[in-house]
């Protein structure tokens, strides 16, 4: 009874739209707030007046070249990742699938081992080599499950097998080349104390435009999830769409993890904790999960700088730290996994 | 009207399932296609909904070769419900809605005609009151009826039902057939796979009694018992004595 109730409401649209405004309205001022704040402890506001009225202070700088990349890349990689997550989970048909799930973790870790090993003194490709690499294991992936006909199985069972070869594949440069390690416990852990403009305007460009392409085919996952057959039925081109949303998705997850290492349990939990207010259909999950994810990345990212200043706490870990007990608590309150 | 023209369907490995069948299902029709488990029923079905390819033979529907309609255009000259339909969270209307896909364009937004649709299609199936629901916490019946309603909502003159009525209460079968009789009388072309073989007699105007993959009876329901073929379909033999039978309180 209690189902019945929650999802009748729950899909209300003006409930959605109001959700969506508070979303937002959190989603600025978490983004002001964290303009404000900092290890170097400039000020609250001045840095950010300064800026707006085009002195160039000290505290302009750093809100303008430090904190404001630092805000943009936590809430871009936030949405790319929720939505990266909503994407695979619909196109999988599998509440447990993540951007892990197609390789993107695997592939981006091993060509940024490689690259470390190959070319020790460039750490500035290091991003690029991970975009890569994601976008490698992802395209393999798809080409092989597209071979066996693109069911949902398939696509799982070839991105064990690709990942568990790229994994292999880690393994063997940090037996061979143990140095090449060195450096990259950070991107394993994933953060963004690195972010520059440059290296967010590049990420950007790839994940603006899958965001938006994104959006579009959210009508056509909801097709996809009432069954091949249904969808297929309904004149849905079962097996394109499926190759398109998962290629969307791998762009997205890559171009995250190429800037701010391996994240994706946002991927996870974001679209989990939206689906259970909202309910299940896309057009409305999807964009949502982009603000919840943006969201939650950027109050994490701010605490993990913040608390413990001038130390910082790299934000997958606090991301896993906060996100994992808020997703078993989700759990315990839904009745046995009901609405999961 | 769908037209099969020797078809001839099997997977790779094995012999054909379906050998050289041809078919023809009139509009404004209902055809029930009968036959044991494994006569290819399922997979008649599936070769005039284009899921499956045949390896020779041809399909036409309303007249046309069915291969000259891209994937939407036939989704609006033919509905098909296959067997296993899986209960997403979604509410009832919005599974409705999913009808008008090949009605939509790129925006995928729904026109005032595509509403109209969907409040007609959840009115015949007298399921307005719950149409806020999420599907999964419908009952069985309910539920088969939401899926219907999206293919009325599909507005197809040609609709084929993979065993509709299985494994519901004799309210709903019998409020079902009811719906599909309405379907008929629009003109529409229903081709229904069914087991009961007293309620496919009821319900059907014609029958397409299936044997390894073969037609056993072809035509009218009237001529079905007369014909024999049930007793070499089944090995069963049709008794007919009074019984109880059941029909729907208006």
């Amino acid at each position: 009874m209690r189902i019945s109730q929650t999802s009748s409401s729950a899909n209300e649209p003006g409930r959605i739209r109001l959700l969506a405004a508070v979303l937002a309205l959190l989603l600025i001022a978490a983004a002001l707030f964290s303009l404000c704040v900092g290890a170097s402890g400039t000020s609250l506001l001045t840095g950010l007046a300064d800026l707006l009225r085009g002195v160039s202070s000290p505290a302009a700088r750093i809100v303008r070249y430090i904190r404001l990349p630092r805000v943009l890349a936590a809430m871009l990689t936030g949405a790319a990742l929720a939505a990266s997550g909503v994407l695979i989970q619909g196109v999988l048909g599998n509440p447990l699938a993540g951007p892990n799930v197609i390789g993107v973790n695997a592939g981006a870790g091993f060509c940024t081992l490689l690259c470390a090993c190959l070319l020790p003194s460039a750490a500035k490709l290091l991003p690029a080599a991970a975009f890569a690499g994601a976008l490698l294991a992802a395209l393999v992936i798809l080409l092989l499950a597209d071979r066996m006909g693109a069911s949902r199985i398939t696509v799982v069972l070839a991105g064990v097998a690709i990942s568990s070869i790229f994994s292999a594949g880690s393994d063997l440069i940090t037996t061979l080349d143990p140095d090449a390690t060195l450096g990259m416990s950070a991107f394993m852990i994933g953060g963004f104390a690195d972010v520059s403009a440059a290296r967010l305007r590049t990420a950007a460009v790839y994940i603006l435009p899958a965001l938006a392409a994104a959006l579009l085919l959210a009508g056509d996952l909801d097709v996809l999830a009432l069954g091949d057959e249904v969808a297929a039925s309904l004149g849905l081109r079962v097996r394109r769409t499926r190759v398109l949303l998962l290629a969307v998705a791998s762009v997205l997850a890559g171009a995250a993890v190429s800037f701010a290492g391996l994240l994706g349990f946002v991927g996870l939990i974001v679209p989990h904790a939206v689906r259970r207010a909202v309910g299940g259909e896309h057009r409305q999950l999807l964009p949502l999960s982009m603000l919840g994810g943006a969201l939650f990345t950027l109050l994490c990212d701010t605490a993990a700088r913040t608390l413990f200043a001038p130390y910082e706490v790299p934000v997958g870990i606090l991301l896993s730290l906060v996100g994992g007990p808020f997703f078993l608590f989700l759990l315990l309150r839904s009745r046995k996994g009901a609405r999961i | 009207m769908i037209e099969l023209n020797r078809m001839t369907f099997g997977y790779a490995s094995g012999a054909p399932l379906i050998a050289g069948l041809s078919a023809r299902f009139g509009d404004g029709r209902i055809r029930a296609v009968l036959g044991p488990n494994g006569s290819g029923k399922s997979t008649l079905l599936r070769l005039c909904a284009r899921q499956l390819t045949p390896a020779s033979g041809t399909l036409r529907v309303g007249g046309q070769d069915a291969a000259g309609y891209d994937a939407k255009a036939f989704a609006r000259m033919l509905a098909y419900l296959p067997q296993s339909r899986p209960v997403p969270m979604i509410t009832v209307r919005a599974l409705v809605a999913h009808g008008r896909f090949p009605h939509l364009g790129m925006t995928r937004r729904l026109s005032a005609r595509d509403k109209d649709a969907v409040a007609h299609a959840l009115a015949v199936t007298g399921l307005c009151s719950v149409a806020g629901r999420d599907l999964r916490t419908l009952s069985g019946g309910q539920r088969q009826k939401a899926y219907l309603a999206m293919l009325i909502a599909q507005d197809a003159p040609h609709l084929l039902l993979d065993e509709p009525t299985t494994y519901l209460d004799i309210g709903h079968q019998l409020e079902l057939c009811a719906i599909l009789r309405a379907l008929r009388d629009e003109g529409r072309c229903v081709v229904v796979v069914m087991h009961d073989l007293a309620q496919a007699l009821s319900l059907a105007d014609d029958v397409l009694l299936l044997h390894g993959g073969q037609p056993l009876y072809d035509g009218p329901a009237d001529g079905l018992i007369p014909s024999g073929a049930i007793e070499r379909a089944f090995g069963v033999r049709p008794v007919l004595r009074e019984s109880v039978q059941f029909e729907r309180i208006p």
